[in-house]
């Protein structure tokens, strides 16, 4: 609406201090959606540039470098391969992928809860959805840490 | 006994020979008069109140702002130290600030026991009733600031135009055409009935739930939830004919209607009467799907 005079932050996310439950699930919720659509195309962009595979289309490659090529020295494998082999092999890669799964297990849960919402289940409940919603994506990010870390920590 | 009404008569001429005289009008006048033994008798009665409750002092910041006066424009937050009494409330606190202290606070409040719904402010970053919450409740310095997302008049006054203009949108009144047969027949809502629609009567038009409301602020068109709910306790009101009932999700199921609330739970944190205004809002858009989607 509009102001005379900028009354600050306290109109908008100044006063993320005293959000309720059902407030961080939305802001979560939004959030974790644009991650996921930028996840989306990011993913496109990144596997078109090996859609030459299907082609046969090779590239040579250290073989050191790659988790998933076997050998060593100077080797010739498909593009796909080495596409995919030149991201595992990258430590941050690895550690976004622990945060891919974080935003998509919230981002369902919460979307779980909201399904419940819009059926009118349980809706005094609602705050204890969005702390069990958290604790589990917790627990599942914490427990995919070993599978997702194999090779550069673990 | 008649000791007892001689003491009277003895004092009343005093008080009333004293505004007849004319002489007394050039040296002090009544009025003067008066305020001074007022004045007196405040300095007495708050230093007695401040020996009474040493330290006991409430830290209150108020909100300031006055668009007419120059000096004023700049909003600012004006600290008061009240009187701490037990069962004191926010109300309280601001109308001891403004007797006592500035008499240029301003704020709305009328009945001070949460039915008349005037005294609804920000406080300590929440939407509260000020007649409702206990001082002794809050965190000090209590921060008490005018509504979010409406413009401000005057210090804790805000323009509710666009509130009441949204509530009135909605129809908010019965509608009923058919009158049941005979002179003295009532309108008779069955327990049930009554039951489903009875949080949502509750609602004392005091726009919390409007101003903790995200989607409303951004949305002038949204309905927000307290327009909703009005509507909902007409839309859930078995005496009304079904027409009525269609006429009423038709103008909630508009974009801007109940497809705007995202569910943030905002509206029924804060409202001041626990009314489950998301419960309501959902159970519309469940009405409003139910009522175009028809798989038979």
């Amino acid at each position: 609406m509009s102001q005379s005079y900028n009354r600050g932050l306290i109109e908008d996310y100044g006063r993320w201090k005293e959000f309720s439950a059902g407030m961080w699930a939305w802001i979560f919720h939004k959030f974790t959606g644009w991650m996921l659509i930028g996840y989306l195309f990011t993913h496109i962009a990144v596997l078109s540039t090996a859609i030459g595979a299907a082609q046969g289309e090779t590239v040579e490659v250290f073989a050191e470098d790659l988790p998933n090529v076997e050998g060593t020295g100077l080797t010739e494998v498909d593009i796909y391969t080495a596409t995919l082999g030149g991201l595992e092999g990258l430590f941050i890669v690895r550690l976004l992928e622990v945060g891919l799964l974080a935003v998509a297990v919230f981002h369902i849960l919460n979307g779980l809860r909201l399904l419940m919402v819009d059926l009118g289940i349980g809706l005094e409940a609602q705050d204890k959805s969005f702390y069990a919603s958290l604790i589990l994506t917790g627990v599942i990010t914490v427990a995919s840490v070993p599978t997702f870390l194999r090779g550069v920590g673990f | 006994m008649s000791t007892q009404q001689q003491e009277p008569e003895t004092q009343e001429p005093e008080t009333q020979e004293a505004p007849e005289d004319p002489e007394m009008k050039g040296a002090e006048s009544p009025q003067q008069r008066r305020l001074k033994k007022k004045q007196e008798g405040m300095v007495d009665e708050r230093s007695e109140a401040e020996a009474e409750a040493e330290g006991e002092t409430v830290h209150i910041k108020v909100f300031r702002y006055d668009p007419e006066v120059e000096g004023k424009q700049e909003p600012r937050f004006d600290d008061f130290y009240v009187p701490f009494e037990k069962g004191m409330t926010v109300l309280d606190a601001v109308m001891y600030a403004r007797d006592e202290y500035d008499s240029s606070l301003t704020f709305r409040h009328s009945c001070r026991q949460a039915v008349c719904g005037s005294d609804a402010f920000f406080v300590n970053g929440s939407q509260q009733l000020g007649c409702k919450t206990q001082i002794s409740d809050l965190e000090q310095p209590v921060r008490i600031e005018p509504l979010p997302h409406q413009e401000v008049v005057k210090d804790l006054v805000v323009d509710m135009d666009h509130f009441y203009d949204q509530m009135h949108a909605v129809e908010p009144y019965f509608k009923q055409e058919d009158l049941p047969e005979g002179e003295l027949e009532e309108q008779r809502q069955s327990r049930e009935n009554r039951e489903k629609v009875k949080m949502s009567t509750r609602c004392i038009w005091c726009a919390a739930c409007m101003s903790s409301c995200n989607i409303a602020a951004g949305d002038n068109q949204y309905l927000g939830p307290a327009a909703i709910n009005k509507a909902y306790r007409f839309a859930m009101d078995e005496r009304e004919d079904e027409e009525i009932k269609e006429h009423r999700l038709r103008i909630l199921e508009q974009e801007h209607g109940v497809w705007r609330c995202q569910t943030q739970f905002s509206c029924t944190e804060v409202c001041p009467k626990d009314i489950p205004l998301t419960e309501h809002i959902q159970e519309l858009k469940r009405e409003a799907v139910k009522k175009n989607l028809k798989f038979w």
